[in-house]
């Protein structure tokens, strides 16, 4: 699904992630976790096709292509979706024309019809009821005047409504309480099938308790410094980040 | 309305201003130039009664005595009033009454603006009065409105079976000596459409004048009077294209519209004249006056204004709010674009009591294109209880436009409630990447956007036409973010 090969980017010429590799197999949850400022949401940028990232050295490939070469909103239709650390407002756009626009581009790009509005409606029906989300949100206009909680809900809606191959969730939890932690874990848990790949970038512990991960990296000062099974995502939350830092800063002086 | 977003979206493959062709109809040119001869000339060519030219003749010595008003915030070059050609009509214009009496080149223009003439082409509940350079070539559906009363036609049909009702409205909003385009355009003024509208009758469909300047070197200078009588109500809508040329074309038009007692007048315009290319050259200088008066109690005028086109707009929507509980209102859209220049607003003038207006201006700004709000809010001493809300918002999309807003208030009454909000925002790089990580291109975002950002004023538009307006703010826009 996806390579990761000795990626490195900076922005604005700080040099962020100093070499991540990385295998993402179909049907495989992984976890990214570390603490504040360690290049989490870079490489998240980095994989969406943010313009303000420069990756200066290192490959990935998803599905075979190289993903580098691609506009961000060809990678979306291609089936990377990103759920976004702090979603966007929009003022006066609808939800319903916002993820009709989107819908329809996907289906474009694979040579079909746009859907007509009622088989449209009865998609957002359906799905707003898969992730359990108040049907009034997709009325408001995008993001506008969400709660937290609402915008991270939102963005879990969207992805239930493109159905990415690749979904890229970017610290989806912060700030959510437990009731929202739990329909943003299920809807994560429902969308997952064989064919399809998570990447869960998260500081916490507790998401992992809802989403179970196949895989835990640890990201520390912009390189996967850790990697293991669920088991590792406990341990972090028992000790906490130090003895990473410490178990690098020992290696680099051995 | 969602549907048809849809298709808009997907319609539209390139900025190109669309109705940039020019036909070729045999015309009947009068020699460029203005003297007073040449006002006579315009008389005579469309027979006008003594008390008309009367009324020309002393507009234009009026006129020779004022200067063009240098107050905008536009930068206009000179203009050269010895090089306009004051009146051109397409030639041989026998009585109009059937479509297939009309030039067949002329037709064609209109079928490719999308302005059919034959009444059964048209969009049903639509009347049209098509005007091309100086003459109304045919309304529509003028039989079927006649019989509940309503005259709508061209205003030189009106000055000849309507001099009465001409005669008594015709300057009594705007005078002629109201300001120097008004002036100009009481002396030289051509065609428009004229519309009466009888006590207690609600009109049943959409009137519509739509104005297509063709000739080159030309000036359009159209007059439109409204009456709506007491107690009726009458939605209006007005169109505007022209072909891209070199040269700039002058544009100086006058609207006025009377409200009587419980009237209640929708007045909406499209205004897509040619802008200029992305150099800035050519384009249509647009310097309309248009003012409502709300006469009698209750009345309500509401102006909605779509302005993406002309090199410079010049245009101030104004509504006397003379009967008491009277409302005015005002919604515009203006986009400037490439080396567009816009100064637009509203004048607001309460006089009776317990009146209301609201103000809704959103300015979009792209590439090098500056964009005024200027708009008054006058309430006189007898206006007890006026209340005016203004908002005005500004987009501005890149680092090389401009967005400037000049709201002035005078208020002569304790108990006025004025209230003025404005914003002013960028299209953020955050919000066009969050739309393309959905899967929707940055040209699509942009309409999506700006669409969203207008919503408030297109929503006030006939239903047809805020389908328009949405696809036009759209091509306006395109290739406005590199």
């Amino acid at each position: 699904m996806l390579i990761i090969n000795n990626l490195k980017a900076s922005i604005e010429g700080k040099s962020i992630l100093k070499g991540i590799s990385l295998e993402v197999k179909p049907g495989e949850i992984h976890a990214i976790m570390g603490p504040n400022g360690s290049g989490k949401s870079t490489l998240a940028a980095v994989l969406a096709g943010r313009e303000f990232v420069e990756v200066t050295e290192g490959t990935v490939s998803y599905l075979g292509k190289n993903l580098l070469e691609m506009a961000a909103e060809d990678r979306a239709k291609e089936g990377i979706f990103l759920g976004f650390q702090y979603p966007i407002e929009i003022p006066g756009v609808s939800m319903v024309n916002f993820m009709k626009t989107a819908v329809n581009e996907h289906r474009k790009h694979k040579g079909l019809e746009p859907l007509s509005a009622s088989d449209f409606l009865k998609m957002m029906r359906d799905k707003k009821e898969l992730v359990e989300i108040d049907s009034k949100l997709a009325n408001r206009s995008v993001n506008e005047g969400f709660s937290g909680g609402e915008k991270k809900k939102n963005e879990i809606f969207q992805m239930a409504m493109l159905e990415p191959k690749l979904a890229i969730l970017d610290e989806t939890d912060s700030g959510l309480d437990i009731d929202a932690l739990r329909i943003v874990a299920n809807g994560v848990n429902k969308l997952k099938r064989p064919d399809n790949s998570f990447i869960v970038i998260t500081h916490y512990q507790r998401l992992l308790d809802y989403i179970i991960p196949d895989v835990v990296h640890v990201l520390y000062d912009g390189r996967i410094v850790k990697t293991a099974g669920k088991e590792l995502a406990i341990e972090l939350e028992e000790k906490g980040y130090d003895w990473i830092k410490k178990e690098v800063e020992n290696n680099v002086i051995a | 309305m969602e549907k048809d977003q849809d298709k808009i979206l997907s319609d539209v493959t390139t900025g190109e201003y669309k109705y940039g062709f020019y036909s070729d109809i045999e015309m009947d040119r009068i020699p460029k130039g203005l003297s007073e001869e040449v006002v006579r000339i315009i008389s005579a060519k469309k027979k006008e009664p003594e008390w008309l030219l009367d009324f020309r003749l002393k507009s234009y010595r009026h006129w020779l005595t004022m200067k063009m008003p240098t107050w905008a915030n536009l930068k206009i070059a000179p203009i050269n009033y010895q090089e306009i050609i004051f009146y051109a009509a397409p030639k041989e214009r026998k009585n109009l009454n059937n479509v297939d009496d009309i030039d067949p080149e002329l037709k064609k223009t209109f079928d490719k603006l999308g302005i059919p003439l034959e009444e059964q082409k048209h969009l049903a509940g639509v009347a049209v009065d098509a005007v091309i350079d100086s003459v109304s070539v045919k309304t529509t559906f003028k039989e079927t409105l006649a019989e509940m009363g309503i005259i709508f036609c061209s205003f030189s049909d009106a000055v000849k079976e309507y001099p009465d009702l001409v005669k008594r409205y015709m300057g009594s909003v705007v005078p002629y000596t109201d300001n120097f385009f008004a002036t100009l355009n009481s002396a030289v003024f051509s065609d428009g459409s004229f519309c009466y509208i009888p006590k207690g009758v609600r009109c049943p469909m959409e009137l519509s004048t739509y104005f297509r300047i063709n000739s080159a070197n030309t000036g359009q200078f159209e007059r439109t009077l409204l009456i709506a009588d007491e107690e009726s109500y009458v939605s209006y809508l007005e169109g505007c294209t022209a072909p891209s040329r070199d040269e700039n074309q002058l544009h100086a038009a006058i609207v006025e519209i009377v409200a009587e007692k419980n009237a209640e007048v929708k007045y909406s315009t499209v205004q897509n004249w040619y802008p200029g290319d992305k150099e800035g050259k050519g384009g249509v200088f647009n310097f309309v006056t248009k003012r409502g008066m709300c006469k009698g109690e209750n009345s309500k005028i509401s102006w909605t204004q779509i302005e993406t086109g002309s090199a410079i707009t010049w245009k101030y929507p104004s509504c006397i709010l003379r009967g008491d509980n009277s409302t005015g209102e005002f919604y515009s859209v203006a986009v400037t674009n490439n080396y567009q220049q816009a100064d637009t607003g509203t004048k607001m003038t309460h006089i009776g009591k317990n009146t209301k207006s609201t103000i809704v201006s959103k300015g979009i700004s792209a590439g090098h294109g500056q964009n005024s709000y200027r708009g008054l809010v006058k309430v006189l001493k007898n206006a007890s209880n006026a209340r005016n809300y203004s908002q005005c918002d500004s987009l501005l999309l890149g680092d090389k436009c401009g967005a400037h807003t000049f709201p002035y208030l005078e208020v002569d009454n304790q108990t006025a409630i004025v209230e003025h909000e404005a914003t002013t925002s960028k299209i953020g790089e955050d919000q066009i990447f969050y739309c393309n990580q959905r899967g929707i291109s940055t040209e699509d975002a942009i309409g999506l956007i700006v669409n969203g950002y207008a919503r408030e004023v297109i929503n006030k538009l006939p239903m047809e036409f805020a389908v328009e307006a949405q696809k036009l703010l759209q091509i306006s826009l395109e290739g406005s973010v590199g």
